[in-house]
């Protein structure tokens, strides 16, 4: 059986976006088997086969814990600015936990201080029950948790195809005897070959394979956030944080992009998402955890949110 | 699939860079063969115009290859080059120079250990500084780092020049066979140790017949002594299997994993990180690596010498090889050594020739010897003592077009040559793989080898 | 506040600065040997005073050539490597001048403007010296300002504004560039061969008593003194009581508003130059004036030193500047006490390389600075 099948039936996904639409349920029957095209729903070949690009995509997600992410009085000043002050909460597993709050809140800080690439004055991050505060961020990328860039830092001189080549953790030839040395070095292309058998399978997850021989400096914005979100999942995270995905993403990208989040997450994938389009939050998040002016303002489901005052006063004059 | 990517390897580069190459060396060949010929030099002078030529191709191609591996590929600026090949040689001749007693005229004599291990030494030592100088800098912006290294090259030089190192007794009580070793200080050290040429041939059991060979060239091309000629050949050819090594080498690990994430800290250090890459660990051994390939073209440089002396280690060197690199264009390897043989052609050696060439062709008088009377013509309308005056000045002059090169570059095509064409950082070709087993290897191979 | 208050303080800093510890056991070690050495007689205290009082010359040349360093490093945002250069372009420019004014009319004019090339024309037979001819010597400083500050403004136009937009990188290469051109330009004019540019033996001197021995001051020390000093109060009255200056020290002082603002205007960076390349001019021809030699060579060497002061400084202060210089000057001239002559230049470099290190915004930074 050939992938010509394949690729035509993706294609016309891609094009007719709308009609792939994925309710939670629906793609919820998980096949390990992800090599196989198997239509074994007949809900229709294209759902089918965004349901197991979904399955080549998601990996084992090793969460056994309830809350992957906790954390716990972070607080970090600049020159005399408060810019993170005493901010605790906790990511539950498998949810969509949004992150909001008027410019300066301290979002983005509070994400790089997670991510380890800013050191917390006091405070603590656990992943996974592991305490990472104030590791390098190859060190936290490594245990699964897995950013993406408010301004999606593409590297620009490198093919989309390099772009996602370069995610997936430990490979073996990025030592460099491995890649040198005639023996070793076959080894290191077989698992190259295998490797780009899943990058494949990705870009065609989020639709950007017709993209990959692109220097990624050439995408759109749009496109780029999807190869910035599709790098991400090759390194086969726990745990997204997203830093503003969506913006100055068109409506129907924006959408595209919400379905895989959710497919996503139905696979067990956790995110935690900043956003400033507070509609989109309270449409899709479970939780919310509103900052404003770096303590945590209000933590709740979107109801709680949209009922608080506090929430109502602290977006007064800014954007909503 | 591994056969029919490195075929698919070796096929790129026949046939777009090998021929570039090809004919841009040819180009600059048969330029030195000409001038020869309008220099009026028999067989010997054309073949030890050609033996120094290729030298100079071969040294400044070697060096800009590993200076791409720190600033094309990893985005390390590194103007402490001469440095490392200072380390290089002068721990080559440590190890390997007779000691005091056995060296003849020599008054600083080394370790007596064959000059294979010196070799090794004077590398691996060389590597090592550049454990030491990149542990604490990795982290440095550029510029800071340019300075860091060009300051530690300077340092080196000190060191080469005091007279604290310059000669060291050797206690008898160690039972070595070195009795006084040292750096040489302001005068350097003589290099009295077996010539390289010598002791390669003789290691692939090729010395005799090399000596038939010459007894051969004496009876018919070149009568009178013709090994110092054949012997600048055989070093030439040399150089140039150096640098098809580091060529090998460089590019087996540009398209790896290894380069791959080299590629990304140049252009974006945090992504890299973000994707669980210990950048510190990839920029410390690319740094290692470099400056131990600098170290390697050091002494090849200089083994061809009799002698080394502290000032051939000023920070000029470094830049030329800066400038060789700017040439052929950061990031590409066949760039790096067009570069490094444009240089090295045009730049370098070409002024010299030039002049002899205008020389030869018409007849001249002698140079003034200073500007004032240079300009002095003028008052007559006589530009003669002037073009007189600059032609004996070619040494220097060059060094004044190359720093003109340099900007019209940086202004117009920083680049160079070929820094715009991206080398995918791969070890297998990227295209989407096929499904059938029996079509993987048309499918794989070609395609995101060149661009 | 406490004494106990104050020493807990220091206490706690000390503790938490690695560099700080460093520093302090290297300086008492220095401290323990000077003294003992001092105490011991091995170390005479004229040897030190004259040691001293040669670093602070030398530092104040740096400092001076370094002001303008600083400030294209912090306005132009790129090192730039032709600095020193500029410095032996000065030289050169304000020696010609004084062998023409002090030579005329004797010697023919042609090698009196090369500087004596090819041995045709001596410094010491002219008397060139502030006490035996000081017409020369003014109108050579001035010259060499003057000079200076036209080739800076001239480069820039040719070299650097074209890509004023690249980035810092792209404007170092081409600033090596610039200084080989400049450089070997200079040697194929005035020759490479190294001159003496004054009467070494007739510049007035004094042996000030010092304990066990004399340390010698000459005119031309004093010259330098004065030259420096009163160009450093020049460029702080600059800063601090001109328009001009506020708005330099604005742009160098405050990193945000610079970023604010965009790339600074075409004006500042005229004056940047302006007053960077004649500080620089007259530091290279007092420095030659002062060492009595002059060779094509000299500006290259000092620019490591000068980068040092910047560093140790911090880039964009112009305090800093003067202070790093004088920093870097002492610790070259000086640290001879403790480690063999040659090697004094490597200290100076070895101290750069520490604050590059650990505090890359140099020591003098975070003060009041322009």
């Amino acid at each position: 059986m050939s992938d010509t099948d394949e690729e035509v039936v993706s294609s016309t996904a891609a094009a007719d976006s709308e009609s792939v639409t994925t309710d939670a349920g629906d793609t919820g029957v998980v096949t390990d088997d992800a090599s196989e095209v198997d239509t074994t729903d007949d809900a229709g070949g294209a759902d089918s086969v965004a349901g197991d690009a979904v399955d080549a995509v998601a990996t084992d997600v090793d969460v056994d814990r309830e809350t992957p992410l906790e954390v716990e009085g972070l607080r970090k000043t600049f020159g005399g600015i408060v810019a993170v002050d005493e901010v605790s909460f906790d990511v539950e597993a498998g949810t969509l936990t949004g992150l909001i709050g008027p410019n300066g809140a301290g979002k983005s800080t509070t994400f790089n201080l997670i991510t380890g690439m800013l050191e917390p004055d006091a405070g603590t991050v656990r992943f996974n029950g592991e305490d990472v505060t104030g590791l390098q961020p190859h060190e936290i990328a490594n245990r699964g948790l897995a950013r993406t860039f408010q301004i999606a830092r593409e590297l620009e001189e490198m093919t989309v195809l390099e772009n996602m080549m370069l995610a997936p953790k430990g490979q073996s030839g990025e030592a460099l005897w491995r890649s040198v040395l005639p023996i070793t070095r076959e080894a290191v292309e077989r698992e190259e070959a295998a490797q780009l058998e899943r990058v494949w399978e990705v870009l065609d997850f989020f639709e950007i394979d017709h993209l990959a021989e692109e220097y990624a400096g050439n995408l759109s914005g749009g496109q780029r956030k999807l190869l910035e979100m599709a790098r991400a999942l090759l390194t086969d995270p726990d745990m997204l944080l997203l830093d503003e995905p969506f913006a100055g993403v068109n409506p129907s990208l924006e959408k595209r992009l919400l379905e895989h989040i959710h497919e996503l997450r139905e696979e067990g994938y956790t995110f935690l998402i900043v956003e400033h389009d507070m509609d989109l939050i309270m449409n899709n998040c479970e939780r919310v955890i509103v900052l404003h002016q770096g303590r945590v303002l209000k933590d709740g489901t979107p109801a709680t949110i949209r009922e608080s005052e506090d929430v109502i006063e602290a977006y007064l004059g800014g954007e909503v | 699939m591994s056969g029919a990517d490195t075929g698919g390897w070796f096929d790129a580069l026949f046939d777009r860079d090998l021929s570039l190459v090809l004919v841009v060396l040819a180009v600059i060949y048969v330029a030195y063969v000409l001038a020869g010929v309008a220099f009026g030099y028999g067989l010997r002078g054309q073949l030890n115009s050609i033996a120094n030529l290729t030298f100079y191709v071969g040294v400044f191609g070697m060096l800009a290859l590993a200076l791409n591996l720190h600033w094309g590929y990893t985005g390390l600026f590194n103007i402490g080059i001469v440095g490392f090949m200072g380390i290089g040689i002068y721990v080559t001749a440590l190890v390997s120079k007779p000691p005091v007693a056995e060296g003849g005229a020599a008054q600083v004599g080394g370790f007596g250990l064959p000059l294979g291990v010196g070799i090794l030494a004077g590398v691996l030592v060389a590597g090592l500084f550049g454990l030491l100088v990149a542990l604490p800098a990795l982290r440095l912006r550029a510029d800071y780092l340019a300075i860091v290294t060009v300051a530690f090259s300077e340092i080196i030089r000190f060191t080469m020049m005091s007279r604290t190192f310059q000669s060291v007794e050797v206690p008898a009580a160690l039972g070595l066979r070195a009795d006084t070793v040292g750096l040489g200080g302001g005068g350097g050290l003589i290099l009295n140790y077996t010539d390289p040429l010598e002791a390669l041939l003789r290691t692939v059991f090729l010395w005799e017949p090399y000596l038939a060979v010459l007894d051969v060239v004496q009876q018919t091309l070149i009568p009178n002594n013709p090994k110092p000629v054949v012997d600048g050949l055989l070093y030439g050819v040399m150089l140039l299997v150096g640098v098809f090594a580091f060529y090998v080498l460089l590019t087996r690990l540009g398209r790896s994993p290894f380069g791959r994430v080299l590629k990304a800290i140049r252009e974006d250090e945090d992504v890299a990180n973000a994707l669980g890459k210990d950048t510190d660990r990839f920029k410390l051994t690319a740094f290692v690596l470099g400056a131990a390939l600098m170290g390697f073209g050091g002494i090849l440089w200089y083994s061809s010498r009799g002698s080394i002396t502290p000032p051939s280690f000023r920070p000029n060197i470094t830049f030329f090889i800066w400038i060789a690199l700017i040439i052929g264009g950061a990031g590409s390897n066949t760039g790096s050594f067009l570069g490094g043989a444009i240089f090295a052609g045009l730049l370098y050696e070409g002024p010299r020739y030039v002049k002899n060439l205008v020389e030869a062709a018409f007849e001249l008088g002698d140079a003034p010897r200073n500007f004032g009377e240079a300009m002095a013509g003028f008052a007559s309308l006589d530009p003669m003592p002037f073009v007189l005056y600059t032609l004996d000045s070619v040494s220097q002059l060059r060094l004044v077009i190359m720093g003109a090169v340099l900007v019209w570059l940086m202004h117009n095509r920083p680049e160079g040559l070929l820094g715009h064409r991206k080398e995918v950082a791969a070890s297998v070709g990227l295209d989407r793989p096929s499904r059938d087993e029996t079509t993987d290897a048309s499918a794989a191979t070609d395609g995101g080898e060149t661009r | 506040m406490s004494i106990a208050d104050t020493y807990g303080r220091y206490r706690q800093t000390l503790a938490g600065d690695p560099l700080a510890i460093g520093v302090a056991l290297v300086v008492l070690w220095m401290v323990l040997s000077l003294v003992s050495g001092l105490l011991s007689g091995g170390v005479q205290v004229s040897s030190l005073a004259s040691l001293v009082w040669d670093g602070l010359l030398r530092g104040l040349i740096i400092g001076l050539a370094g002001i303008g360093l600083s400030m294209t490093y912090s306005i132009l945002n790129f090192a730039n490597f032709a600095h020193g250069d500029y410095l032996t372009s000065g030289a050169f420019a304000g020696m010609a001048t004084s062998y023409l004014v002090a030579g005329i009319g004797e010697n023919s004019i042609g090698p009196l403007l090369l500087v004596g090339a090819g041995g045709s024309v001596f410094g010491g037979a002219l008397g060139i010296g502030v006490t035996t001819a000081p017409l020369a010597v003014l109108l050579g400083a001035v010259v060499a300002g003057g000079f200076a500050v036209l080739l800076a403004l001239a480069i820039d136009r040719v070299a650097y504004r074209p890509i004023r937009d690249e980035s810092g990188i792209a404007l170092l290469i081409t600033s090596i560039g610039v200084a080989f051109a400049l450089r070997y330009l200079i040697q194929f004019v005035f020759g490479a061969g190294v001159r003496g540019t004054t009467a070494a033996g007739s510049v007035p001197r004094v042996n000030v008593p010092m304990l066990d021995g004399t340390v010698r001051i000459t005119a031309h020390d004093i010259a330098l003194v004065v030259v420096a000093v009163g160009l450093m109060l020049g460029v702080h009255l600059l800063l601090q009581r001109t328009k001009l200056g506020k708005a330099m020290r604005a742009m160098s002082d405050n990193e945000d508003l610079a970023q604010i603002t965009g790339i600074p205007t075409e004006q500042v960076i005229r004056t940047t130059w302006i007053v960077g390349g004649g500080l620089t001019g007259v530091a290279g021809y007092m420095f030659v004036l002062w060492k009595g030699t002059l060779g094509f060579n000299d500006g290259w060497l000092l620019l490591l030193l000068v980068f040092a002061a910047v560093i140790l400084g911090g880039i964009g202060s112009i305090y800093g500047a003067i202070g790093g210089g004088i920093i870097i000057g002492l610790t070259a001239s000086v640290s001879v006490i403790w480690i063999p002559s040659e090697f004094g230049r490597a200290a100076a470099f070895v101290v750069m390389i520490v604050i590059l290190l650990f505090k890359p915004e140099g020591i003098f930074s975070g003060r009041t600075t322009a």
